[in-house]
């Protein structure tokens, strides 16, 4: 069997058992990266950095020194997250050539952990986009139907996990860039809590709403991932110190006597009926298991949309002024004085997409404008936060589905940046409210397409999120289909 | 408008202060000055991808200090901005500053101006962190620009005066209370050359008489005493000829140009920039946690005009002396720790007003190779007759040269007052027996010319003689 194929905790378990080494494992990876190539997964391969890494992982383990369930398992990372020594260009060519002076908190907890990495992931352009179409590189493809996007905007991520170019990798989540690909390419993602994972050596988007996540191939992964990387950062000063608990102690406990919220609004007329029929048959699932469902409302759940837009935008124009062609990546000078350096260096270095949220979000802290767009959507996000503070008064954990429809095609959405920003419909309220939410598979459409669920919990409650998807993955066989064999 | 229309000036200062921390508000680095440049600086001052901020507590304890001595209201929670704008020495793009929601608010600061106390308003006090610094080659072909980071996220605090001054006079002697009031509270070291205070004036004038203030223009980059002057005679001059000439003034912002003695617009109020200010997503709320501003207002020292009243009602020291001795803060402190050793008020402040400060010409107290101990340690060595007055003279020499006690350096050189009758007998006797007239002058009554006597006595005994028991020995031998 090909090494590829397996989850993380498989490999982890068979390299504790020695059947197989780090350095195997990491070939497989290198093979299947090789194999699967056109599927633009990475912008960046180290490897022979990663064969280093995974030799010093089996030596470790040949001192019984080994660190851990991550210990010599190959990884891969978005291009978001700083990795020093290694080029770090957010998908962006303002960013070409630019290596990371040092290791985001994030990725040094995956290092110390014992992980080897592979290389650096594609995503869309400063994690803009849904469909990763909005790479300044090249776009990235679903493994399951290379004619369909895998999702954005951690569109690479979710690729090389669903293809088998790395065992787990970590994503970040604004408006739904950890879920959203990972319910179009069928594998498990999660958007902790806001404050459970340090931002530092994270390329910000929306510093509000952004946070860090593991993608991964099943749910167990997933809890060793964020078991590695949760937990108070000093240098975050909005990482939270609540405290980390066990994930994998509760992981198989069950949903017996857990409620179930149900709210309304996510099952909306016009929805593709596939993904409705599969998120109603998990939910009868969950009955089966134990659970009771709840009807729960969120009723400015319409809001999230235009809210987001404002927020993450107005945030993200001040968060990307600091790619000014100054001190590092791009420059283009036409010497004819500073302005023009700026103007020709960002005009050149940023793509299209980039450059709408960028002046959009301008625009709406424009004097004048401020308090009616910024300041209301605010308020609004302050009332969709209020929406879940109610829900969960009902229920332990909310489900509903994570994206619309499967995968769409390449260029599909394109043209209309409002329909590409309407695939983030369901998960960006969300990041609003700061709360936890895992996608996981429920289902696959029948021409083959991969439909994910969302289980959404209470702030710092991931547990719970994580028990409930492993208690419904153990049911079905779901996260086990591998898209390349 | 008639050409003998007398104008009034309307001014209000905007002071920048650099807080006295080691570290700067947002990261690790040193703020030492002067350090080659792009040394004191990292991944988190310099604007490298993925950094979030982390606030300096040192910083905010100043900021609070600053407001408790300026009888600010100092606010529990305050937030953090985003000032946007791209300029070279800014690298992240947007400066973290505090906008509508400031640390503290309503104080007040009194001065004196031409003897005449009057009190300036203070509307605010923010944090913010200070911008890098550009550096230009001569303007040659093939110039380049540099910019070092050492200044960048360094701590400042911007205190925004009400608009009650009223000359440029008054605007000095802000400047100045503001400087000694910082000084004091060890919130700044008010070095105004390293760029550690400066300020920034709004400037209007309106028909002496009137209530409806000008139109304003903000001269910026001041940064010394003699410059705030300057610049605000020069704008207030520019202002009130453009309105006698018929024309109006623009609201923009000027450059003051210390080498050619004027201001020069910057920017027009259309090109004022949009800032975009908005609540810093990387940094919570600063809130002040229970008690903490309690705690720093028992930590506060005492202030310069409390230090005033005290030295002139409780130590009774003139109005004079009073005002030389409290304003530096460190002289007061050398003072106040000459007193703590000897208590000895009128000699001690002679001594350090007459000798100490006249010897450093200028120099700061600091500077000194002692303390402010020695200098009660000598006054009370004359006053316990150990050594007099003159021979004081020598010991502070002494001192200034190499430091050390007074008392080790009166007993290593052996310059401890004579007080042996038995020592000084036969040099007054010989004093006597070479100035038989003068003897006979005393005894007809010229008991003047006793103090001669002293004197010839004093210095052939190389000044060691105690000066009263001469007199007396005198006077005993003359039949006085």
């Amino acid at each position: 069997m090909d090494l590829a194929n397996l989850s993380a905790h498989e490999l982890a378990d068979q390299l504790k058992s020695g059947k197989v080494s780090s350095v195997e494992a990491t070939s497989a990876c290198l093979q299947r990266l090789e194999k699967t190539a056109g599927l633009g997964a990475y912008l960046h391969v180290d490897a022979n950095g990663a064969k280093k890494q995974a030799a010093e992982a089996d030596a470790r383990r040949a001192k019984k020194q080994s660190a851990g369930p991550l210990d010599g398992v190959p990884i891969a990372l978005k291009d978001i997250f700083l990795t020093e020594g290694l080029p770090t260009t957010c998908a962006s060519r303002i960013l070409e050539g630019f290596v990371a002076p040092y290791d985001g908190t994030a990725v040094r907890k995956l290092k110390e952990a014992g992980t080897v990495l592979l290389g650096k992931l594609n995503m869309d352009e400063f994690a803009m986009g849904s469909s990763n179409e909005h790479s300044g590189y090249l776009p990235a493809k679903n493994p399951w139907d290379a004619t369909r996007v895998p999702g954005g905007s951690s569109g690479g991520s979710a690729v090389a996990v669903a293809a088998g170019s790395c065992f787990a990798t970590l994503g970040t989540d604004t408006g739904g860039s950890i879920r959203q690909p990972a319910a179009l390419t069928g594998i498990v993602g999660l958007k902790p809590t806001y404050g459970r994972v340090s931002r530092y050596g994270v390329i910000a988007f929306a510093s509000s709403l952004d946070q860090v996540g593991p993608m991964t191939k099943d749910v167990t992964d997933c809890a060793n991932m964020l078991q590695a990387i949760a937990g108070h950062d000093p240098r975050d000063s909005t990482s939270s110190t609540e405290k980390v608990p066990s994930y994998t102690e509760t992981l198989e406990k069950g949903v017996q006597g857990l409620k179930v919220g149900v709210p309304k609004e996510y099952f909306i007329d016009g929805m593709d009926p596939e993904v409705r029929a599969s998120v109603d048959a998990a939910l009868e699932s969950y009955k089966k298991l134990g659970a009771t469902l709840v009807d729960v409302s969120l009723p400015h759940t319409d809001y999230g949309i235009a809210v987001y837009y404002l927020v993450a935008t107005a945030e993200a124009s001040s968060n990307l002024a600091r790619f000014d062609g100054v001190r590092y990546g791009k420059r283009v000078d036409p010497g004819k004085g500073l302005l023009d350096m700026y103007l020709e260096t960002r005009g050149k270095g940023f793509g299209p997409e980039v450059k709408r949220r960028i002046m959009l979000g301008t625009y709406a802290l424009s004097a004048g404008y401020y308090d009616a767009y910024y300041v209301k959507a605010q308020k609004v996000r302050t009332l969709v936060a209020q929406d879940f503070k109610e829900a969960f008064a009902k229920c332990d954990v909310i489900v509903t589905p994570t994206t619309p429809t499967p995968a769409f095609k390449l260029g599909e959405n394109t043209g209309d940046p409002i329909k590409m920003y309407l695939a983030d419909v369901f998960t960006v309220a969300v990041n609003l409210a700061g709360l936890p939410g895992l996608s996981l598979p429920c289902g696959f459409s029948k021409s083959g397409l991969p439909i994910g669920m969302q289980v959404l919990g209470r702030p710092f409650d991931e547990a719970t999120i994580l028990r409930t998807a492993r208690a419904f993955e153990r049911e079905h066989d779901f996260s086990a289909r591998r898209a390349i064999s | 408008m008639s050409n003998d229309i007398e104008f009034e000036p309307v001014i209000g200062l905007e002071v920048h202060a650099q807080l006295s921390t080691k570290t700067k508000l947002f990261c690790g680095c040193s703020t030492a000055f002067g350090a080659p440049p792009n040394t004191n600086v990292c991944e988190v001052c310099t604007g490298m991808p993925g950094v979030l901020p982390v606030l300096n507590a040192q910083a905010v304890e100043l900021a609070v200090r600053a407001g408790l001595g300026l009888h600010c209201t100092v606010h529990e929670r305050s937030q953090w901005s985003r000032k946007n704008y791209f300029y070279p020495d800014l690298p992240k793009g947007y400066q973290i500053s505090q906008y509508d929601k400031p640390i503290c608010t309503g104080g007040k600061l009194d001065i004196e101006v031409d003897g005449q106390t009057m009190t300036v308003g203070i509307t605010r006090i923010h944090m913010e962190e200070d911008a890098g610094k550009n550096v230009h080659d001569d303007l040659v072909a093939g110039a380049r620009s540099y910019v070092d980071f050492n200044r960048s996220s360094v701590p400042l605090i911007e205190i925004v005066s009400e608009p009650d001054i009223r000359s440029s006079a008054q605007a000095a002697a802000y400047m100045k209370a503001m400087r000694q009031l910082l000084r004091y509270l060890g919130v700044c070291d008010g070095n105004m050359e390293e760029g550690s205070l400066r300020c920034d004036a709004n400037v209007s004038v309106r028909p002496k008489g009137t209530e409806k203030f000008g139109t304003r223009a903000e001269i910026k980059n001041i940064n010394s005493f003699r410059f705030v002057q300057q610049a605000i005679d020069y704008e207030i001059e520019r202002q009130s000829e453009l309105i006698r000439a018929g024309g109006k003034v623009v609201q923009e912002t000027r450059l003051w140009d210390s080498q050619a003695k004027s201001t020069r617009s910057m920017r027009s109020k259309e090109e004022a920039h949009d800032y975009r200010y908005f609540p810093e997503p990387d940094l919570p709320d600063l809130v002040l946690r229970d008690g903490f501003v309690a705690e720093v207002g028992k930590r506060l020292p005492e202030l310069p005009s409390d230090k005033l009243t005290r030295y002139t009602s409780k130590l009774g020291l003139s109005p004079y002396d009073a005002k030389i001795l409290t304003e530096d803060a460190e002289v007061a402190a050398f003072f106040d720790a000459a007193l703590a050793t000897h208590k000895n008020t009128k000699s001690i402040a002679n001594w350090v007003i007459n000798e100490v400060l006249r010897e450093l010409k200028g120099n700061s107290v600091e500077s000194l190779k002692f303390k402010g101990d020695a200098i009660g340690e000598l006054v009370k060595l004359i006053d316990d007759s150990t050594i007099s007055g003159k021979i004081a003279k020598d010991v502070l020499v002494e001192l200034m040269a190499h430091g050390g006690s007074p008392r080790a350096i009166v007993d290593s050189k052996g310059w401890v007052q004579v007080t042996d009758t038995g020592a000084i007998e036969p040099i007054v006797d010989q004093v006597l027996a070479a100035n038989a007239e003068s003897v006979e002058k005393y005894k007809a009554g010229k008991t003047n010319v006793i103090g001669f006597l002293v004197g010839l006595v004093m210095k052939e005994s190389k000044g060691k003689a105690n000066p009263a028991m001469v007199n007396e020995l005198l006077k005993k031998k003359m039949g006085g």
